[in-house]
Parts: structure tokens; sequence; C-alpha cells
């Protein structure tokens, strides 16, 4: 160049060269970047290159999908304080759990702005009619979290004032053991709570022991299961049965 | 024109009612108003539990006040006397459910003085330092939370940052962060661990100079200062004829703390101070309060060092649990274990009521012990209760606003409300 | 608390004072309990606030226990606290139970401690014990619609049996 006037050998390369069709480059390939990107502009990329350009350069989803993320990213959750549950479920807003990297600090008073109940607490009968019209007020979508021990099942208060787990009278997405739960344990909730949410739930145990369907019935479904649904409830209900039988033949077996 | 805790509209006279011309009509014709009564429902965002509070007003001025409890009860003391009295501990627990340490405490001193049974020293010393400890925890709840009622929203960030400072120590001696069930009959459960004591030696160096830090925030604090000075204001006498007890009365003046007056466990010992305030008003009993936390730090530095040693609990093992290194050994030691694990200790007949001081004000567990082994009735005179009773007083005649505000300085736990 | 001579003059005195309403007395683990006539309780408990020598001013508790199958059943317990000499002193007033049909029937002391409206209307929510001239009586804790009353020893702990998963065919479709 410091000469000047050299002659610029300009060679014209085509894509197919370095990415063949049947063994395509991979996407690191430098080379391969640039010419793909230099077609891309002149609008000469076409046919299969443009389809695996466009499968990892844009990001397409369904409706549902990004419907699903956006929800899940920005829940409001609305303060149910009912009782110890209620200070740690304070205590996950605070810094050191922090639940706004999940998008869900704003926690609304009004039920009309919220979008997830969390049942922090035990559910007397007093107050089971209240909690029900607030969950009624909410609106569409809305998710319930029964935080603790006594809102999942009454606890530890079986008697004749706590209602025996929020499930009684409202449905519940998720359930969150603990007495009260530790802060982490109700992120990890939240978490889970979040990927229902996006549409990919965790199967978790179901799908150690091969129980899937046995989920309970969803809120939408109005009336009756499906048969197969109760087909595989009947199933997973005799695969435990048979697990107990063989483990007391076994404990018999071994007595005798 | 401002009058706080004051009824503006008692005096309709033409040179008190405002500028506007709407009540200068008003108050010409002689308009009679309404009592408006709303309702502020159980949940609602001031959540200081489920409180449903029916108020009538008349503008915004409060004229009627009724509070209506019960939606968090538990049946807790019904359960009870289902169970043997070590199982009863949890129980107990969760009634007031931010001074767990305290709960445990009054039924615990209970069937300790049911069965004439000594705490050992180190028991005693570990017993004043958790329940000092969760004196604060309770307080910077309070103190986070009545803040963000006030609108200063930042309190309750740090107020909790201390908390979970508080929480782990917990964790480090007891293994819970809360509802610990750390304190057995006879003395405590486990001893503390080595490092717990330079952990809180470390908490107790920092603390005072957070709680500077707090009151720089509030103390001078022109908002803070309007809401709380001279609002919610109750006669001392008043009080005592409501059955007030704890920071509430101390803010009006009564120099009153059942650690001071009967000291119990280890608080003989120990050398601290009882703030009181002069008004009685919101202002004083945040101060009162914050004091509190000042003093229980004072308490928990001088426990710490006087920490006796020896065992951690009762040597009785016909009430107490053995150690587990000799159930491989002795056969008595098994024996009691079985017994005292299946059926439970049995507690002769008689009743016993034992109060302390917690964060609220008095709490007391009344035992009635019918010779088996669960209680016959158990009882715990619950400070919220009582406090809740003077609500009313505080907020007659002051504005919505005002309620609010009497409401977190009152500091009602409604599970300790309700049971 | 008094000890148990000074609690014997006090059930004295009271006794010259309100003819018949100390039934007995009792002193045990330190603490100082008189058992008191039901009709004269009023009385006895203004006598124990005014009295120069007693000045028992501030309630502390004020609660109910059901000593079934003991007779007298009820009993109403008045802590009272004398704050400046530190003394506390126990009232019982022995109600007994008049039967499934009625409910038992005590003088209210609001008149006389303001702070017992609260605790009154607890004892009437769990026992059943009714409190003449109180100023509002209904239940506090339990619903206002509930029918029974639950501290009482006959009434049921309540709550569900757990029905673990190998007992689920024996109460099939319980979801429903």
């Amino acid at each position: 160049m410091a000469t000047g006037g050299a002659e610029l050998e300009v060679k014209r390369e085509k894509l197919r060269a370095h990415a063949p069709l049947d063994e395509p480059a991979p996407i690191t390939d430098l080379r391969v970047r640039q010419i793909r990107a230099r077609d891309l502009l002149r609008g000469e990329l076409e046919g299969p290159d443009l389809e695996q350009h466009v499968e990892e350069s844009v990001l397409t989803t369904t409706f549902q999908k990004a419907l699903g993320w956006g929800r899940a990213n920005s829940i409001f959750p609305a303060t149910f304080g009912l009782a110890c549950c209620a200070i740690e479920m304070m205590s996950i807003v605070s810094p050191r759990y922090d639940i706004a990297r999940f998008g869900a600090e704003n926690m609304r008073a009004s039920p009309r702005q919220a979008d997830l109940l969390i049942l922090s607490g035990r559910v007397s009968i007093k107050m089971a009619p209240v909690v029900r019209r607030l969950y009624d007020q909410m609106l569409e979508p809305k998710w319930v979290m029964a935080m603790g021990a006594c809102s999942s099942s009454g606890g530890m208060f079986a008697n004749y004032a706590v209602v025996q787990g929020a499930d009684k009278f409202m449905p519940v997405d998720i359930h969150v053991p603990g007495c009260p739960p530790r802060p982490e344990a109700v992120v990890y909730g939240f978490n889970k709570l979040q990927r229902m949410i996006l549409g990919s739930p965790e199967p978790g145990w179901r799908k150690r022991y091969n129980a899937s369907g046995t989920e309970e019935w969803a809120r939408e479904a109005t009336g009756d299961a499906s048969a197969e649904e109760i087909a595989a409830y009947e199933a997973a209900r005799d695969l435990a049965a048979s697990h107990e039988a063989s483990r007391s033949q076994a404990s018999r077996g071994g007595r005798a | 024109m401002n009058v706080h805790g004051g009824d503006i509209l008692a005096e309709t006279g033409e040179e008190v009612v405002g500028m506007s011309a709407v009540e200068r009509t008003a108050a010409a014709e002689g308009l009679e108003q309404e009592l408006f009564t709303i309702n502020f429902e159980p949940h609602h965002p001031a959540t200081h539990g489920v409180l449903r509070l029916l108020v009538s007003l008349e503008g915004e001025v409060v004229r009627d006040l009724k509070p209506i409890m019960g939606y968090v009860h538990t049946g807790i003391e019904k359960n009870c006397e289902d169970k043997s009295y070590w199982k009863v501990i949890p129980f107990v627990e969760r009634m007031d459910y931010l001074s767990y340490f305290f709960n445990m405490e009054a039924f615990c001193g209970c069937v300790e003085r049911l069965l004439e049974l000594e705490v050992p020293p180190r028991a005693a010393y570990l017993r004043v330092i958790h329940m000092e400890l969760n004196r604060i925890h309770s307080h910077l709840v309070w103190l986070g939370t009545s803040a963000l009622d006030l609108g200063a929203m930042s309190m309750f960030f740090y107020c909790f940052r201390d908390r979970d400072r508080v929480l782990d120590l917990f964790e480090m001696s007891t293994g819970q962060r809360m509802h610990t069930r750390y304190f057995q009959v006879g003395g405590v459960f486990e001893d503390i661990p080595t490092g717990f004591a330079h952990n809180l030696k470390a908490f107790c160096a920092e603390m005072p100079s957070r709680l500077d830090q707090y009151e720089a925030i509030l103390n001078r604090n022109e908002i803070f200062l309007e809401r709380t000075r001279n609002v919610g204001v109750v006669p001392r006498e008043r009080l005592l004829e409501l059955g007030v007890t704890g920071p509430l009365l101390r803010a009006a003046g009564e120099p009153w703390d059942l650690r001071k007056v009967a000291p119990y466990e280890a608080y003989g010992d120990l050398e601290f101070n009882v703030p009181v305030g002069t008004v009685g008003d919101g202002y004083d009993r945040y101060r009162v309060r914050v004091q509190e936390m000042r003093e229980s730090v004072r308490i928990i530095e001088q426990a710490l060092d006087g920490l006796p040693e020896g065992a951690w609990i009762a040597d009785d093992r016909k009430f107490v649990l053995p150690p587990r290194d000799e159930l491989s050994t002795s056969m008595e030691a098994l024996i009691h274990h079985f017994k005292l694990v299946t059926e439970g200790f049995r507690v002769p007949p008689g009743e016993a009521y034992f109060p302390i001081e917690s964060p609220r004000g008095e709490l007391g567990c009344f035992v009635l012990a019918d010779g088996s082994a669960k209680p016959a009735r158990v009882h715990i005179r619950d400070p919220s209760f009582s406090n809740m009773q003077s609500l009313r007083d505080m907020c007659m005649g002051g504005y919505i606003a005002d309620l609010i505000q009497n409401l977190a300085m009152l500091d009602p736990i409604l599970g300790g409300t309700d049971r | 608390m008094p000890d148990a001579p000074g609690l014997e003059l006090i059930a004295k005195e009271l006794n010259d004072a309100a003819e018949g309403s100390v039934l007995g007395t009792y002193h045990e683990h330190g603490q100082a309990c008189l058992i008191v006539n039901p009709d004269r309780i009023l009385d006895v408990l203004r006598w124990l606030r005014d009295s120069p020598g007693q000045e028992y001013r501030f309630l502390s508790s004020l609660h109910g226990v059901d000593y079934f199958p003991a007779e007298p059943r009820f009993g109403v317990v008045y802590e009272l606290l004398n704050m400046p000499r530190v003394e506390r002193l126990r009232v019982r007033a022995a109600l007994a139970d008049p039967g499934p049909d009625a409910l038992p029937e005590l003088d209210s002391c609001v008149p006389v401690f303001p702070g017992a409206e609260f605790p009154e209307r607890e004892v009437y929510d769990f026992f059943g014990i009714v409190f003449r001239g109180h100023p509002d009586l209904r239940r506090i804790l339990m619903p206002e619609e509930y029918v029974g009353w639950p501290q009482r020893r006959d009434f049921p702990v309540g709550g569900e049996p757990v029905i673990f998963t190998r007992d689920e065919p024996l109460m099939p479709r319980w979801y429903e």
C-alpha cells in the first residue's frame, strides 16, 4: 500500500465453499459469519442458509410462550400475611433474599392489582370466607401459593378453628412446606411457580414413579375428570398399593 | 389550622371553620353530618396481622372504633390440653409469633413453678440472652413495619437487614430461624456452639451504631414528628384501668417493667435501665422502644461476659431428657428417656401463673395441672389482647391517618391477640 | 404475693366486710388464691381494689377454667396485681354448671376494672359464662354465629383424620 496504486485483488467467495450443506460449518467460524452477513445485507442469502441464520439469530416463539414469559417474570404478589409465615414473607423482600431479582418486589395491597396470592399463615374458619372473597376479586390470570404447613394442610393445628389446608376452599397452585419455610424455600417455590407459568413445569416425583396424569385437575377443567386421567390415577394408586404389598410381604417373609 | 388528636368538628363556630365556601355554608345551615361507617377489612396494607376495624367517621375524623378480632384464632389453648407438656411448647410458641422465646419462657417458667424445678444458672443466662435477642428482633420488625406504614420505606430494608443478623444468631444456636423450641422445662435444649459467643459479641459491638443510624433517619424527621407528636395520647390512669402494660405504659410515664420489679431468670444480676416516656404519644412510644433495643444490647453483653459454666438443663431425669451418650450405658436413663418421650412427665395437681415482660407487655401463662401428663388448661395472658382495648381511646377524635399511626405504635401481634 | 398468714388475714377481713364471700383459700407455689362465692364477686373485687391496706388496682388477667369433672365446674380467675408492693393475688369465682340448658351467670366486673371488657367476652366465647351487665357481650374470637363453647372440656378438639396413601382406597374419591 505504501507504493500506492497497487491493485487490490478482489476475490469473491461463495458461502457454500466455506459451509457446504452436508457438513455445515460451526457458527464460530469467522469467515462463514462474515460471508453470511454480507449476503444477508445484499439480499442474496436464501434457502437453507437463510433458515439457519434466522434460527440462530432471531428469537421466534409462540404467543403463548411470550405471554408466559412476561407473566412469570413480573408477578405482583398480594401481601396476605396471616400469621408467622408473614414475617418470613416480608423477609423475602428484604435485601438478603431479594425477590426483586425475579421481578416480584412490587407487593400490591389491592387484590385487583395482584397476580399471586401468597397465603402465609394459618387460615382460621373466621378468615376463610374473607380469603375466598379476596381470591374471587383477583383478576385472571392468578395463582396461589400456600406458604407454610398451616395453609397447605392445617399444619400442626388439627383442631376446630383452623381450616385443614386452603385447598378445601380454593385452588392452590404451589405448596411450600415449612414452619415457617425459610425465605430461600419460598423463593424456590416461587421459581417453581414461574416455571409452571412458563409452561414447562417440573414433573418431580411423578417422573420417577411413572405417575404422570395424576396431577390435580386444573382449575379450567369443569366437571368430571376425563377417562384417561381417571385411568392414570387408578394406575398410580395400584402401583403404590403393590409397592406397599411387596414391602409388607418382604417384612413378613423376613420375620418368618 | 392543625389540631393533632383534637376534635376539629366539635367546635362549629364560624371562626374555626375553614375558609372554603362549602364549609362556611355547611356551618351556617347547621347541616348534620351522618356517621359513615367503614370497614377496615382483615386484609389491609398496614398489616400488623388480620385485624378488622369498624370505624365510624365524620368526614375524616374518627368518631367510634370497634376492633373485631379472631381472624387468626387457632384454638391453641384447646389444642394444648391434648398434648403432653413437652409438645405444648411448640404450640405455645406460635401464639405471639414475633416473640417466640418469650412465649416459651412463660410456659416453661410456669411449669417449672408447678414442679418446683430449679433451672441451672447457665440455662438462666442463656435464656436471658436469647430473650433479649428476641426483643431486639421484635422491635426491629416493629420499627421496619411501622416506618413503612408511615411512609419511610427505606427503614424497612435497614431493619430487616439487621433482623437477618439476629436470625443468623438464632440459627447458629438453635438450628431454626423462627419458632425454635429452644427452651425446655428445666433449662435450654442444647448448649451454645463454639463461635456463637464470638458472633454475638460482634453483633453487640455493631448494633448501637446501627441504632444510631436509624435514629438519625427518624428522630428529627419533620414528617415523622408531625405524624407522631401528640397523637394518640391516653392518660396513664386510663391505661392502667384498661390493663395495658409494656412500652405503651412506659411511654405514658409509668416505670413498670417486670424485669425490674419482679426479676425472673437472671435479670436480677444484670444492670440495665428502663426507658420511660413523658407524654405518651406516638413519638414517645417510638423512642422508648428504640432505647429498649439499646438496653437489650447492654443486657446481652453483660450476660455473655458473666455466662456461668455448668449444665444447661436441670438434672432431674424425671422431667428432663438424659443426655444421649448415657442411653447406651445406663438402663435407668433408657427407661427415663422412653417414659418421657412416649408419655411425658407428670405434673402434680395445682395451678400457677407466671408473668414475664415480653416486647409488648406482660405475657403471663396460667397452667392448671391435674396430675396427668397433659395440662388441663393452658391460658396465655397476651399483652396485645389487653393493649387492643386502648386503641379506641387513642383514636377517638383523630384523623384516619392518625389511626394508622396509632395502630402501628400500639404494636399488636394478632397471633397473640387471637391465640 | 401475700404469704399464707397474710392470705388468711385478707380472707378474714373480706368475710367481715362482705358476708359469706370467701369460700376458701389456697396457697401454693408461692401464690395466693381466694376462692369466692360468685354472687359476691363484685363486692370482693371492689373491696380488694379500694380498701386502704389492699389496693389491688391492676387486673392482670381474667380467664375461665373448666374443672370438669370436679365441682363446682367452672372457675373465673381474676389475677390481681398491686403495683406499689408488687403483690399478686388470684381470685377464683367458683361457678356451678346449671345443666345442659342454661348458661352459668356472673356479674360483670367492667365497672370495677374497665380492662375486663375483652377478657370477659373471651370467657363468654369459650365457656358460655354470661356476664350480667357487660356493655357488649358477644363472641370475640370465634365467628359470631358459632354454636358451641369450644374451651369446655367436653367439647371435642376437632380437626380431621389424616389420610395416608394406603388408606385412600377406604375413602375413594375423597377429593371431591
